[in-house]
């Protein structure tokens, strides 16, 4: 395919075993951001063991509806990644479908930043941030809230980082300086994305649901 | 206190962990003078164009050699691992009975206070030949007390007891260290253990100033802050007896069973709300922020004294 | 070794290797070529060895007093802090994998370059971004809560730069965690044909072993650091007690990725290692899959005995036993290199050019510094020596006994074919045996001083440890001066050492094949491999005896 000379970089002699090294390469990063999140997960863990009743009182005060909405915004925007990734890979000539879905990636990944932004705000409003004037009376509540704002906010860096990724590829094949097919970095972006995506599944529990079973 | 190449033991665990230090000592020399000795021979034999034999390499030199050398040491360290674990295991617990000493540790002093009330800064006078159990808290950072003499050393942690306990066995004056860098005056922070012979000790003790000891300071607290309202015999509130409750077993709402000791009691004063006794309401409020370690230590010492057995009411 | 070996009496066409192939300084810093990158870390750690090492020079000075003479104790603690924190990340983690990895695994795997070369540039940028911040964090004051970061006094009671310093690290780690991903992808995907996984050099497992550490344990480093930063900028309560936090959770998340992190600074010694003692003992490896083997198995146990730092801290019994039975268990791979390059000697033809002597320094160090590990694994020995001098021996004697004579080694060998020149060898073996003497003399003490009581990160100490102290300081200035030698002699090389050869040494290793300095694309032809590593003699037979026609075949020009 002539795509793929235009694809083709250095070191690399074939095509085929510079896309495998990519997503391998990808898979390896994604490795180590799963111990990334996952050491915050279990430092929340062991506080939330040491403070169970504090924590449940903390994550009733989190807002169950943008965090919902959020999610259903995020799952989407794993779906239009995925059929714009599913899109590049094969021989047919999808080109507007899979800069389409591209666009709206990283659309739907802007409504998740907005709408964090008024939970943000919001959250603010009811005193919900750690220091001197905490809503709470537990002490542990200010632990709970601490993680909240951090590992919200990293994933929020994140998914900003992806969001910037995708509007470049989107501005890139737009002005048709690289090709659509087998383009190795639209499956790189997608692998990226959808790890944003699981780890916003593994937080939504962790913040949104103590509490609320009962 | 220090020869140029010995330290005293001062301690009846003091003899154990040097035998553990001789031992791996021994076994080290051996490997060195095993590795250095072997590579010092094959150097100067095999060097190029010496006359030693070569030609083809024996048979035995393979396999065998490997995965007999990597058993080898895999038994040595196992052996190793099992001896100083047994040392550690068999000093764990402090003896029943020991006499108990609280240690607070702050930047950059050690607050020490016998049970009668004695206090000591930077200093700690103990008898011999009698087990000693340090409890122990840091008001700010952590800290480590360090006796090299007795080969002890126990972190000191800010929010939690840790406890250390030794039995000297020899009398003099032997140097405290911090051991857990804890800023500026890090090095500074040093003092004493002067042990003395039981009946010294005794003198030493009651010549000490007139202090509230911890038990008496811990009944004005329970008056003062509030926890007599409603743990007194003579309360209308449903709130559960202190009498006879140390070292007791205790059933919780949860299901669980603890035992009484400075943790738990600790834990109620300080998250009420999270071990409530079964049967009981989570209406104690906290007193986070209200009571000092000192003061903790001192309404523990207290409850102790409410006595230890079953309670007669 | 490669038929083209053989085929090196063709004359190479004329072609600038890839010092030469570009000029200007933007061609540098836009490099994408592994081996100029390799270059541009190498002038950025030895820039941090020397700013670390002032540091401890001002330090020991210090110590030749019991009461302090020089300087405040503020100034002590924000020394030692500074030396612990650019020694540890900005000298020995990057030192090995980001010099000589950089510039050998292609070529070692037969590659015209790595996986991932602009990701590769990236890295470099980000080391510099990151010691940028921490000489500013030295600069604007200093940092005085030692190179780890303890809780509460990091979160809550220091007074000092912590912020600066703790970014720096943070952002320092990414390029560990990119350089990690970089290798790994190149090791699977760029190998030359024929060049299976056990008929690698064990340099290049050595590199993939720490690799894979440094793409998992980094992470975790980078969340204990930004928690207690969380905690300084924005008052969260994670650490502090009064407020339901757990300082000593610090202690678990940052030892968690810092006892791995020191197998990322001494795998890769034990790489440069295995390729030096075969060549100069002419002799295959003993035991080349028990090498690979325990590499793997030191990366991996490597993450299951950080609780070893936390003996007294206030960890469960039952944990540390647990810790330390693996503690005792991760020293048995190690133990089985030292056996296994011992046994590499036997029957072989040894010269002892300066490479062999660093080398050898570094099994001799090596061996005492892993074998002191042992006391420290002993609980009860632990928590007499744990915070001590005892402590700063045994790591000092692996981390600079072992890895940085294992760099020097690895300078030394690898020295003509990174720049075409060679250095004057009495000079070299000069500096080799002074350095393995200064060191001794430095650090010998120390085991001493410990096991008597003296505790570390002490501005002042008590009187009878001054004997020691003076012994040390004074083995630090020889140390000093084994040190800055090479920089003389390696530099004076640079502009007056005759050329290299191709293969000076005569070793095995595609590295070796192709030019010294090798072209931009490292080789003139596609190399393939049809035969072990360590090809020096006939399996089976000793060094030497064979034929003398085969013996000229492989001692190339």
């Amino acid at each position: 395919m002539s795509d793929e000379t235009a694809l083709l970089r250095e070191p690399w002699l074939d095509f085929a075993r510079q896309r495998e090294a990519g997503k391998f390469g990808i898979w390896v990063f994604l490795a180590s951001e799963t111990l990334f999140f996952g050491a915050l997960m279990l430092t929340y863990m062991v506080c939330r063991i040491e403070h169970p009743e504090a924590f449940v009182a903390a994550g009733r005060e989190t807002n169950i509806w943008y965090g919902t909405i959020n999610t259903a915004v995020l799952l989407t925007s794993s779906l239009t990644m995925a059929v714009a990734a599913q899109g590049a890979e094969s021989y047919a000539r999808l080109r507007r479908l899979v800069i389409a879905c591209l666009t709206l990636t990283a659309l739907l990944g802007l409504a998740f930043i907005v709408i964090k932004g008024f939970e943000y705000k919001e959250d603010m409003d009811k005193h919900l941030v750690p220091g001197a004037g905490f809503e709470l009376p537990e002490r542990a509540a200010q632990l709970f809230y601490g993680f909240y704002w951090l590992v919200t906010s990293v994933h929020a860096i994140h998914l900003s980082i992806g969001i910037a990724l995708v509007g470049r590829l989107v501005w890139v094949l737009l002005r048709r300086e690289l090709p659509v097919t087998e383009n190795p970095e639209i499956e790189v972006t997608a692998l990226y994305w959808h790890l944003v995506d699981i780890v916003w599944i593994f937080l939504y529990p962790l913040i949104y649901l103590p509490g609320r079973s009962s | 206190m220090n020869t140029l190449f010995s330290l005293p033991e001062a301690s009846t665990h003091a003899v154990t962990v040097d035998h553990i230090f001789y031992l791996l000592l021994a076994l080290s020399g051996a490997t060195v003078a095993l590795v250095f000795g072997l590579i010092l021979l094959f150097a100067v034999r095999y060097r190029r164009g010496s006359k030693a034999k070569r030609g083809p390499m024996p048979e035995i030199l393979s396999r065998e050699f490997e995965i007999g050398w990597t058993l080898a040491t895999l038994l040595t360290f196992a052996f190793l691992f099992w001896w100083a674990s047994s040392a550690d295991l068999s000093s764990l617990a402090a003896p029943p009975h020991a006499l108990e000493i609280h240690v607070v540790a702050k930047q950059w002093m050690w607050k020490t206070q016998h049970a009668n009330g004695a206090r000591e800064i930077n200093a700690l006078h103990v008898p011999l030949h009698k087990p000693v159990h340090l409890l122990m808290s840091s008001q700010d950072v952590i800290h480590s007390f360090f006796v090299p003499a007795f080969r002890v050393k126990q972190d000191v942690v800010p929010g939690r007891d840790t406890d250390i306990w030794f039995e000297a066995s020899k009398t003099g004056t032997f140097p405290l260290l911090c051991a857990e860098y804890c800023g500026t005056n890090h090095s500074a922070m040093r003092g004493e253990i002067v042990v003395m012979r039981p009946e010294d000790y005794a003198n030493w003790l009651t010549r000490q100033p007139e202090g509230d000891d911890l038990v008496h300071e811990g009944a004005r607290l329970f008056v003062s802050q509030g926890c007599s309202g409603c743990h007194a015999a003579s309360s209308n509130v449903h709130a559960p007896r202190l009498a006879g409750l140390y070292g007791r077993a205790v059933q919780l709402a949860d299901g669980r069973t603890v035992t009484a000791d400075d943790a738990y009691l600790r834990d109620s004063i300080l998250q009420s709300k999270r071990d409530v006794v079964a049967g009981f309401e989570p209406i104690m409020p906290s007193f986070k922020g209200l009571l000092d370690d000192g003061e903790i230590q001192s309404l523990t010492a207290f409850i102790r004294s409410l006595g230890e057995e079953p309670p007669n009411d | 070794m490669t038929d083209a070996l053989l085929a090196g009496e063709l004359p190479l066409p004329p072609r600038p290797d890839y010092l030469h192939h570009g000029s200007s300084v933007w061609s540098w810093l836009s490099t994408t070529d592994h081996k100029r990158i390799a270059i541009l870390y190498a002038v950025t750690i030895t820039i941090f060895f020397f700013l670390g090492g002032a540091a401890i020079t001002a330090v020991r000075l210090e110590l030749f007093q019991p009461n302090g003479w020089l300087m405040t104790s503020d100034s002590y603690n924000k020394l030692f802090s500074f030396h612990g924190i650019i020694m540890v990340w900005f000298f020995l983690v990057p030192s090995i994998p980001n010099t000589f990895g950089n510039f050998l695994l292609p070529l070692m795997i037969g590659a015209p370059d790595v996986a991932f070369p602009r990701l590769n540039l990236f890295s470099w940028y980000l080391t510099i971004a990151a010691g940028a911040f921490t000489v500013y964090a030295l600069v604007a004051g200093g940092v005085d809560t030692g190179w780890t970061f303890y809780t509460p006094y990091s979160s809550m009671f220091s007074n000092t730069h912590v912020f600066a310093a703790a970014a720096g690290v943070f952002v320092v780690g990414f390029a560990s965690i990119a350089t990690g991903v970089n290798f790994i992808a190149t090791t699977h995907m760029l190998r030359a044909p024929g060049m299976t996984w056990f008929r690698l050099p064990l340099f290049v497992w050595a590199i993939y072993a720490t690799s894979l550490i440094m793409v998992l344990a980094t992470p975790v480093l980078a969340i204990s650091l930004l928690l207690v930063i969380a905690e300084r900028v924005f008052g969260l309560p994670i650490f502090d007690p009064a407020r339901g936090g757990d300082p000593i959770l610090f202690q678990h998340l940052f030892w968690f990725y810092s006892h791995p992190a020191v197998y990322i600074m001494v795998l890769p010694a034990m790489g440069v290692v295995s390729e030096i003692i075969p060549c100069f003992a002419r002799r295959r490896i003993f035991g080349y899959d028990f090498m690979v083997y325990a590499m793997l198995a030191i990366a991996g146990i490597g993450f299951f005995v950080w609780g070893h730092h936390m003996f007294v801290s206030g960890q469960s019994p039952l944990a540390s036993l647990v810790f330390s039975f693996l503690s005792f268990i991760i020293a048995v791979p190690s133990a089985i290199k030292v056996f296994n390059w011992t046994a590499s000697l036997y029957r072989g033809q040894i010269s002892f050019e300066s490479p062999m002597l660093y080398a050898l320094g570094f099994v001799g160090l090596f061996t005492t510094g892993g074998l002191s590990g042992l006391f420290l694994a002993s609980i009860p020995v632990d928590v007499h020596v744990t915070d001590t001098y005892f402590v700063v021996a045994h790591f000092h004697y692996i981390m600079v006994g072992g890895s940085v004579s294992a760099f020097f080694a690895g300078m030394h060998f690898w020295w003509p074919k990174v720049t075409g020149r060679r250095y004057p060898e009495s000079w070299a073996k000069f500096a080799a045996i002074l350095m393995y003497a200064g060191f001794n003399m430095t650090f010998l003490p120390q085991f001493f001083a410990g096991y008597l009581g003296m505790p570390r990160r002490y501005h002042t100490y008590p009187a009878e440890f001054q004997i020691y102290n003076v012994m040390s300081s004074a083995g630090a200035a020889v140390l000093a001066v084994a040190y800055l030698l090479p920089l003389g002699y390696l530099t004076w090389s640079l502009f007056y050492g005759g050329k290299a050869a191709r293969n000076p040494w005569g070793a095995t290793g595609l590295e070796w094949t192709t030019s010294s300095p090798p072209p931009p694309k490292n080789f003139d032809w596609q190399p393939r491999v049809d035969r072990a590593p360590y090809d020096y003699h006939t399996e089976g037979m000793s060094a030497g005896t064979d034929p003398p026609e085969m013996q000229n075949a492989r001692e190339t020009q």
